[in-house]
């Protein structure tokens, strides 16, 4: 491996470690407008299903920022992608990237008109 | 004098404009009315279903994800529960907003007591069961579910009425179902039943009022109570269905409401599988599976007992599936948009109305030549509620 593909190597994780710990805002590819509007609808039609429309909560837990604000965007990224085992949170990882899932995080994090 | 008298006019005229319109309330019959949910924009329409025409749009309903609708008995009046806790009076001849209470913080639907007199609403937040008075909404009971931990009581579902003046729910958090007697409301007697299944996730009763079933989602099978013999204790039905299967992910929780019964069969959503149970309705066994388009949410049966109408969950939910009930084989699949978010039949079965989210309308199906009849604009419909529901057990 050369010292030049070590280095991207090397900032690709620390980005990744950054994203896990962070706002999300220095992401490899954020989602595009038009994508960041299907991701909201998605949020609100389908994890509405049972999060609430709204998002404050109903058989699944409320979404809000004062519900989930102090989880870090890694926690609630991973949790979008592979679901929680036991519960009936299932892993959305077939619909959107990871990309995408921390970007996701990060609205939920702020508070999702 | 003249100039006082203009001005007098003037204000009663002004008076007049400001003040807020009374919708003009029709003389007719309610029989043939369906209230439309909203539930983006927190309204409701009340649709003409014969000749096909919005009547009236009631706003101001709140947060309406998953909200359901249930009538009086004279057919007047629906009352519709909103998660948000709203529970609304709707006058369908007027098209008004009678009264609207904010009784909990988070529900998940509502039932009319047999006689009418009562409304219970189910609640997550807090998790329990509220009964009020159907006339003007006032609390008649409050009904804690069992507490699962300092603050928090399990959140209770499928919330149906049963002959009696009684109410059956189940309890998600704690595996329950509770009877609650309402006819002497003084003295309301609740029937605890426990340990009844994981994750009780919504319920359906019988047309006849006899059966109550609720659907688990932590196992596999059904719990079962025979409301003729409540001592006989609770009954774990289909037992096996999808023992030792791996289950897929659930992107939507299936609704039990609306009992698919032809002749001695049910048709029963499967949780987890792609798949509509088929149960011969004596024994409670599984006599067939039919592998389906996706995760089942509705699973209707015609008025006629002929077809079975089926949505889907995320991301199948654009698609409608008709089942033969002789044969058992998929007759038609339709895709009519993203968001086929329900169906309802006319009571005598011969048309079903359909929402579909994302092309913010409705449609009209004739279900003898499963051909679209009408479709009418409605923003984001989700659940079509007839009033023809105000004489049906259970819904």
């Amino acid at each position: 491996m050369t010292n030049m593909k070590k280095q991207i190597l090397q900032a690709g994780l620390l980005a990744t470690l950054i994203n896990g710990m962070a706002s999300g805002a220095l992401m490899a590819a954020p989602p595009d407008a038009a994508r960041r509007s299907e991701l909201i609808d998605l949020l609100k039609q389908d994890c509405g299903a049972c999060h609430g429309m709204r998002l404050k909560g109903g058989l699944g837990p409320a979404l809000t920022p004062d519900a989930i604000g102090r989880l870090s965007i890694e926690t609630i990224s991973e949790t979008i992608l592979h679901g929680r085992p036991g519960t009936p949170m299932p892993p959305w990882q077939p619909f959107m990237s990871r990309d995408e899932a921390v970007w996701l995080a990060g609205r939920l994090k702020a508070g999702v008109d | 004098m003249r100039a006082s008298m203009k001005s007098l006019f003037l204000i009663a005229w002004l008076l007049a404009i400001s003040l807020p319109v009374a919708a003009e309330c029709q003389l007719r019959g309610t029989g043939d009315l369906a209230l439309v949910i909203e539930r983006a924009t927190g309204s409701a329409q009340v649709i003409d279903t014969t000749h096909r025409r919005s009547l009236f749009h009631v706003k101001g309903l709140g947060d309406l994800s998953h909200a359901s609708v249930v009538y009086s008995r004279d057919e007047r009046y629906a009352y519709v529960f909103g998660r948000d806790g709203g529970l609304s009076k709707i006058d369908m001849l007027c098209g008004t907003l009678v009264k609207r209470i904010v009784q909990g913080g988070n529900s998940i639907g509502g039932a009319i007591s047999q006689d009418g007199r009562f409304i219970a609403v189910s609640n997550y937040v807090p998790g329990g069961v509220k009964v009020f008075s159907a006339e003007d909404l006032s609390l008649v009971f409050d009904l804690p579910a069992t507490a699962i931990s300092a603050d928090k009581n399990s959140k209770t579902v499928g919330l149906v009425d049963a002959p009696g003046e009684r109410f059956v729910f189940s309890l998600y958090d704690t595996g329950e179902i509770w009877l609650l007697d309402m006819l002497n409301p003084a003295k309301p007697k609740v029937t605890r039943f426990t340990g009844v299944g994981r994750q009780p996730y919504d319920g359906l009763i019988t047309p006849d009022g006899r059966y109550y079933i609720a659907g688990l989602f932590g196992e596999d099978g059904l719990a079962m109570l025979d409301l003729w013999h409540p001592e006989k204790g609770v009954t774990r039905i289909m037992d096996h269905y999808g023992r030792g299967e791996r289950k897929l992910p659930v992107y939507k929780m299936p609704h039990l409401e609306g009992w698919a019964m032809a002749g001695d069969t049910a048709f029963l959503p499967a949780v987890g599988h792609h798949e509509v149970l088929v149960a011969d309705r004596h024994g409670w066994k599984e006599k067939a599976r039919i592998a389906v388009h996706g995760q089942p949410v509705f699973v209707m049966a015609q008025p006629d007992g002929r077809r079975i109408w089926v949505n889907f969950a995320f991301p199948d939910n654009d698609t409608v599936q008709v089942i033969d009930t002789e044969s058992l084989k998929i007759i038609k699949t339709m895709k009519l948009g993203k968001g086929v978010l329900h169906m309802e039949f006319a009571p005598r079965g011969e048309a079903v109305w359909v929402s579909v989210r994302d092309r913010n309308h409705i449609l009209e199906f004739d279900t003898r030549t499963l051909k679209p009849l009408a479709e009418l604009p409605a923003t984001k419909p989700s659940g079509i509620f007839l009033s023809a529901r105000a004489h049906r057990t259970g819904l």
